[in-house]
């Protein structure tokens, strides 16, 4: 089947959606994530949704999912690169991905990540 | 006016991917801007996920409409399931009658400009969008 890859740089795990996930493809992202962050004790977790042109109910949904079980599992997560369209779209859709950091780019996500009380 | 017309299976996880880019082919044709492409792709996919999930499977018929100088784009999502019983609960925020978060039906209402809800215990359920520019 296929899978979003995850990829790891010390203690974080990168994540970068590049396609137009179909519902089995974000519950799959969702599982390998939680074993990749037992597997390599990762404390922060980068998700880049750049490439999304649109975020429904159920992508939103999981990304508020991997996002509590990551904290659940002492690790934070960030979204990042979430598009204006996307953004105006989710908030009239009424998602507001309460408790999901966010940072409007990798650079600044990285940082947010970086921070030695990144706990919030 | 119609202009042009046409349907999609909507059946599986898949086929909801594909209506989201055959939704965007036309949203970008009949000149939707940015953010309004992004607003009808997604009630499309809510929509059509509900089809899928709640309708046992159907279509999307779609048509690019023409109003004076106004373009558009209509969608129906069309399917013989079960119905909706209790259609102002199902238009309810939060409300859902299986696993979902019940933003589906409430929220892809307020992403597009015109909004119908047909639909009956045993009748199957029929929703009409249409997207202006």
């Amino acid at each position: 089947m296929e899978r979003i890859p995850i990829l790891q740089m010390g203690d974080l795990l990168l994540v970068t959606i590049q396609v137009d996930m179909h519902d089995q493809l974000a519950l799959a992202l969702q599982d390998d994530l939680s074993e990749k962050i037992q597997k390599t004790s990762a404390r922060g977790v980068l998700i880049d949704i750049s490439a999304l042109d649109i975020v429904d109910s159920f992508i939103g949904r999981m990304i508020a999912t991997i996002s509590a079980l990551a904290r659940i599992m002492d690790a934070t997560t960030v979204v990042v690169g979430m598009q204006p369209a996307v953004a105006i779209t989710l908030v009239e859709l009424g998602l507001n991905l309460t408790g999901v950091r966010t940072a409007l780019n990798v650079e600044r996500g990285m940082k947010l990540l970086q921070q030695p009380d990144r706990e919030s | 006016m119609t202009v042009r017309s046409g349907a999609l299976p909507v059946r599986t996880e898949q086929d909801v991917v594909l209506a989201r880019q055959e939704v965007r082919k036309l949203a970008v044709a009949c000149g939707l801007r940015l953010v309004d492409q992004t607003k009808l792709v997604t009630a499309a996919s809510e929509l059509a996920r509900n089809t899928v999930i709640y309708g046992g499977g159907g279509e999307m018929q779609w048509e690019t409409v023409e109003q004076g100088l106004r373009k558009g784009v209509r969608l129906v999502f069309a399917d013989q399931g079960p119905g909706i019983p209790d259609i102002a609960q199902a238009l309810t925020d939060g409300w859902t009658s299986g696993t979902g978060m019940g933003l589906g039906l409430s929220g892809s209402r307020r992403l597009v400009d015109e909004f119908e809800l047909d639909s009956a215990a045993g009748r199957g359920t029929r929703v009409t969008i249409t997207k202006w520019t």
